[in-house]
């Protein structure tokens, strides 16, 4: 398994709030099972699975069938939340989660664990860059990446509650808690992170504090930079995106897949509702074996290396 | 010494070579599946040094014998098994899953020679040895295609869809081998979604199949010598997930593992 270098105090892995939320909403409602694939480990799912073994559906290594399973579960009565690696999840049932569950309407809840570049060493075959972008042609399908545990926790207890199929990312790099007073989760509400009126920085999950902290560098040399927390990449908050167009420039940065993902989602609406400069900040293309900090390092996904793709695209404003 | 004793003096010396060196990587790497490429290595030993023919100055040769490593999390026994074969210089296992490294945790075809799939996700590699095969029986070739796949691995349905195909079209030249080491990543496999009785699957499949100790190199020597039949041919090879170092023997929580100084210090004892 990937493992980083040792990440800052408080900087944590949403996988834990994952699982003891999951507990929590089992407690709640007597509906709610988990499927997984041989990934109770990963997904940190082991007290889960010796608190509710009946309501734990470990079909093995087989993707297709747990996707297809959790869409049976859902016409039992059912509310599935199907757990996995978020590659395998997305890329290999893909075609399970377009007819079983958003076609069919299934209220099945997709939850994509160790998402982006995660397995950083395990490389391109188990990272997850695509998986945003093989979802979103798929509207019946809410996808949301939170920011932090905090984030998780929320989106996990919305969608157990809304009737509808989910996609929610579960990062396992540590992230710290955003700072930002009263926060309230609201699904397709995207949260003002930094205000600033001469560039907007549009981000999502591991990279939403990164871009925070190249907003607070570009302040100190008099930019003015909004930073926009889009943790739901669809339904887009069209309010945000307006008022992010409003300041001139966009740049977009999420642990994905420049192509098809937030970067996407923002050029699409921009070009069609508000054209202005988009710049897209991610990965473009399958990566190397490394660690998940080289992998970011590369991608210019840092403080440092966001601030400097904004103080460049200032200029080509 | 006989050609054959040779030959199997040859592959039990590789197959330490190749258990000491991948532990090693594993251990400066702190990472990899050690569990599996040690239930693996004697296969991949036997296949390598006394069965396949390849010529590793000349990688994509049309009648090669090809090797498919559907287990792809096992690269620790691969890397070392292509680079004893010849394909690389051993400098090059250093940079195991280093930045940018060739020796990407899964293996990747364009990086390097010998390797004939890109796996890593399971249930792949069976589909695609069945095509190599399905290749090689339209252009009437000799050359023989070898695949291995883990048992939990076999939970994928795709491996079933290749089975009939391949059952169905005679691929005689086509060897599946399954590392039967009854454990996957959680668990048993039985435990976790139950495989036997596994012989008559593929027999109902329409292959042929062996089972085998799959640490006994004359064992695996004579089965996966023998020259090809008229069926596709399974080799269950019974193994032990860890195999070679006490302290992980039939431990599913070496199947990625790592081990700390002390831990390296006495497999290298026992690896002897
Ligand atoms: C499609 C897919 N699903 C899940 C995984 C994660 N995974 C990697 S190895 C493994 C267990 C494999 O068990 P087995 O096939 O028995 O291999 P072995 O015991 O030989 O290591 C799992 C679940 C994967 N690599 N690919
Ligand atoms: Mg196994």
């Amino acid at each position: 398994m990937a493992h980083a270098a040792p990440s800052p105090a408080g900087y944590k892995d949403c996988r834990n709030i994952w699982a003891s939320t999951l507990e929590k909403l089992a407690e709640e409602d007597p509906r709610i099972v988990v499927v997984v694939n041989d990934s109770i480990g990963s997904s940190k799912l082991n007290a889960f699975a010796s608190r509710f073994p009946e309501r734990t559906v470990n079909v093995g290594i087989a993707e297709q069938l747990m996707v297809g399973v959790g869409a049976g579960l859902a016409n039992g009565g059912k509310i599935p939340f199907v757990s996995a690696a978020a590659c395998f999840l997305t890329g290999r049932a893909l075609e399970q989660i377009k007819a079983d569950v958003a076609y069919s309407g299934y209220n099945v809840k997709l939850v994509g664990q160790s998402p982006g570049i995660a397995y950083g060493e395990l490389g391109a075959t188990h990272h997850s860059i695509e998986d945003l972008a093989w979802l979103r042609p798929m509207q019946q399908i809410a996808i949301v990446v939170p920011a932090d545990s905090w984030e998780t926790e929320q989106a996990l207890r919305w969608a157990a509650t809304y009737d509808g199929p989910v996609f929610i990312r579960v990062s396992r790099m540590p992230v710290p808690d955003l700072d930002i007073p009263n926060r309230v989760f609201e699904p397709g509400k995207s949260e003002l992170v930094r205000e600033g009126s001469e560039a907007t920085i549009i981000a999502n999950g591991t990279t939403v504090h990164l871009a925070a902290a190249a907003a607070d560098l570009l302040a100190q040399e008099g930019l003015s930079v909004r930073v926009v927390n889009m943790a739901t990449v669809h339904p887009i908050d069209e309010t945000a995106l307006e008022a992010a167009a409003r300041t001139g420039l966009i740049l977009t940065v999420e642990e994905a897949s420049i192509r098809g993902g937030l970067g996407g989602a923002v050029a699409e609406w921009t070009a069609e509702n508000h054209p202005v400069r988009v710049e897209r900040i991610g990965f473009d293309g399958f990566r190397s074996t490394g660690s998940v900090d080289y992998l970011f390092e590369q991608a210019g996904l840092s403080a440092e290396g966001i601030a400097a793709r904004v103080r460049g695209a200032v200029g080509r404003k | 010494m006989t050609d054959r004793s040779n030959t199997v003096a040859t592959i039990r010396d590789n197959a330490l070579w190749m258990r000491r060196k991948a532990f090693t990587m594993v251990y400066n790497k702190q990472l990899g599946h050690p569990g599996g490429d040690f239930s693996s290595i004697d296969v991949l030993a036997t296949l390598f040094f006394g069965v396949m023919r390849f010529d590793p100055a000349n990688p994509r040769k049309a009648d090669r014998d090809r090797f498919v490593m559907s287990k792809g999390h096992a690269t620790g026994a691969l890397y070392t098994g292509l680079c004893k074969a010849g394909f690389y210089p051993e400098e090059l296992l250093e940079t195991y899953m280093g930045p940018g490294s060739r020796l990407n945790g899964h293996p990747n075809r364009q990086y390097l020679p010998g390797v004939e799939a890109n796996t890593g996700p399971l249930g792949h590699g069976l589909p695609i040895a069945t095509g190599i095969a399905i290749a090689g029986q339209i252009d009437g070739a000799s050359y023989r295609t070898f695949v291995l796949t883990g048992d939990g691995e076999l939970q994928e349905g795709s491996n079933w869809e290749a089975a009939m195909t391949a059952g169905h079209r005679h691929l005689s030249h086509l060897t599946v081998i399954v590392d039967r080491n009854r454990l996957q990543q959680g668990q048993g496999t039985e435990e976790t979604s139950r495989l036997d009785p596994l012989p008559e699957k593929w027999q109902a499949f329409g292959w042929d199949v062996f089972e085998v100790d799959g640490h006994n190199h004359e064992s695996l020597l004579d089965v996966l010598g023998a020259a090809p039949g008229d069926k596709p041919r399974c080799v269950i090879a019974n193994t032990v997930k860890g195999k070679g170092v006490s302290f992980m023997e039939n431990q599913a929580k070496w199947h990625h593992g790592v081990p700390d100084a002390e831990q390296f210090a006495q497999a290298m004892e026992e690896l002897v």
